[in-house]
């Protein structure tokens, strides 16, 4: 297939683009990365995704596919012939699909949390949030990878891609604040996760750096607090 | 094997119907469980301790949460039976999740602002509601269903607001139908169907109900 019959729209620093391009490498399929400004946003972006104007967006034959986890889950059923992303039995499917959506809807608004914290105290208390998310996924960790190395058993699955998606901020947040929300005490499982996802072949080379990233963040926690203290007035 | 199917969920939530709708078009017979939301079981909490909400799908004891991911596994676990729920194509399969990801974001918030507000508030938030619809209703086009000829995902996610809509109307003093008649018409078409008429509430009753939150709670 001609390499331009896919075309990713997104961001090196986005998690969500992260989880298109792994899922992308999982099932080995070339495509062309269109790297957005985001400032001011693409005529093609705005094209592809009217509703929500939002990266990634993925466009297979032109045809775009919005929203990473469904971006995600798209890529594994129209590349079916390749590794697979989602498991095969439906309840272990309808795990993953939660454990998803609870890291976006939940514990991601605790990250961001952190990041435009205005002060120690709101600081600590997001802190403390995000941690205790990440005892439940490391409890749902040990549940579903039953002794193996991921989520999605010894090959990295959906729930790896979903939660992975978010490592590289995660080690940013760490650097900033000098802790460490993956740690042997809270979540010595998803600590060497963290390792070995890293390490897997589909995520090494389009994981951000973490230097990179932390000098992008600045940007990012600058809006953040802005529109904390927007709200809080 | 006995299978065992439970439903925990409460009259007139919309995402409680949805499993059940599903659960009716697959033709499989379920336990119907209602909880009484202010005094949650041990059951609900000890099958959703994550969000303690309904509806959950007990299937032989292994709990399902959240409602369009219900219906999803609902789809997969029974498919050699009844209907199929989601397209086949991975693309109009992406495109329904999409759809449901959006009623999901969008219409419960918008809903719920038309029924606790008044005045220009309110008057906005009959306006994000319309718009809401209008976008589903051009996804409609002029097919019978969101899924084609067959009562899809998308149909099921979408059909449960159905009874709250008398309840926005009255509050908010508006008509539905005058703005978006063809997915009016949808609705209809769906309520024929026994899987929705047999879940979903009398919208009066909703309304009722409604008032009575409104008047002793003061909430919405």
């Amino acid at each position: 297939m001609a390499k331009n019959d896919v075309k990713l729209i997104g961001a090196w620093p986005s998690p969500f683009v992260l989880r298109a391009r792994i899922a992308l490498n999982v099932k080995s399929v070339e495509y062309e990365f269109l790297q957005e400004t985001m400032e001011p946003k693409s005529e093609l972006l705005l094209k592809s995704n009217p509703v929500h104007k939002k990266i990634p967006v993925l466009l297979h034959n032109d045809k775009p596919i919005c929203e990473s986890l469904i971006i995600v889950e798209y890529i594994d059923e129209a590349w079916a012939s390749g590794p697979s992303i989602l498991p095969s039995d439906p309840y272990e499917r309808a795990i993953a699909r939660f454990w998803a959506a609870y890291t976006d809807e939940k514990w991601f608004p605790a990250m961001k949390g952190i990041l435009g914290a205005q002060n120690d105290e709101a600081r600590m208390a997001a802190v403390g949030q995000v941690t205790e998310g990440l005892v439940l996924l490391e409890e749902a960790f040990q549940k579903i990878s039953k002794g193996k190395s991921f989520f999605g058993g010894d090959h990295i699955g959906y729930l790896d891609i979903a939660f992975g998606g978010f490592l590289a901020w995660i080690r940013v947040t760490e650097g900033m604040g000098g802790i460490k929300l993956l740690n042997e005490t809270n979540t010595p499982g998803l600590l060497k996760w963290a390792e070995k996802f890293a390490a897997d072949p589909a995520v090494k080379d389009v994981l951000p750096e973490t230097q990179k990233l932390a000098e992008f963040s600045k940007i990012i926690i600058a809006k953040l607090r802005a529109a904390a203290a927007a709200k809080a007035k | 094997m006995v299978e065992e199917v439970v439903v925990l969920g409460f009259w007139s939530s919309m995402f409680a119907m949805r499993p059940r709708v599903a659960l009716t078009e697959k033709g499989v017979e379920y336990e119907y469980r209602e909880e009484d939301l202010p005094n949650k079981t041990s059951l609900l909490l000890e099958m959703n301790p994550i969000h303690k909400k309904v509806p959950v799908l007990i299937h032989n004891g292994k709990p399902v949460c959240e409602s369009a991911n219900i219906v999803q596994y609902i789809d997969e676990a029974w498919k050699d039976k009844g209907p199929t729920l989601l397209p086949s194509d991975p693309y109009q399969r992406g495109q329904a999740r999409f759809w449901v990801d959006y009623i999901d974001k969008k219409l419960y918030e918008a809903g719920k602002n038309i029924r606790s507000t008044k005045g220009e508030e309110q008057e906005a938030a009959k306006k994000v509601f319309l718009e809401i619809l209008k976008l589903l209703e051009g996804e409609l086009g002029d097919k019978t269903y969101f899924g084609g000829q067959s009562f899809g995902f998308l149909d099921i996610n979408l059909v449960t607001f159905y009874c709250w809509f008398l309840t926005y109307e009255t509050i908010g003093n508006f008509s539905i139908e005058a703005e978006c008649p063809k997915l009016i018409a949808w609705f209809n078409r769906c309520t024929q169907k026994e899987s929705v008429s047999k879940t979903l509430p009398d919208p009066k009753k909703v309304y009722e109900f409604c008032l009575f939150l409104q008047k002793y709670y003061g909430v919405a």
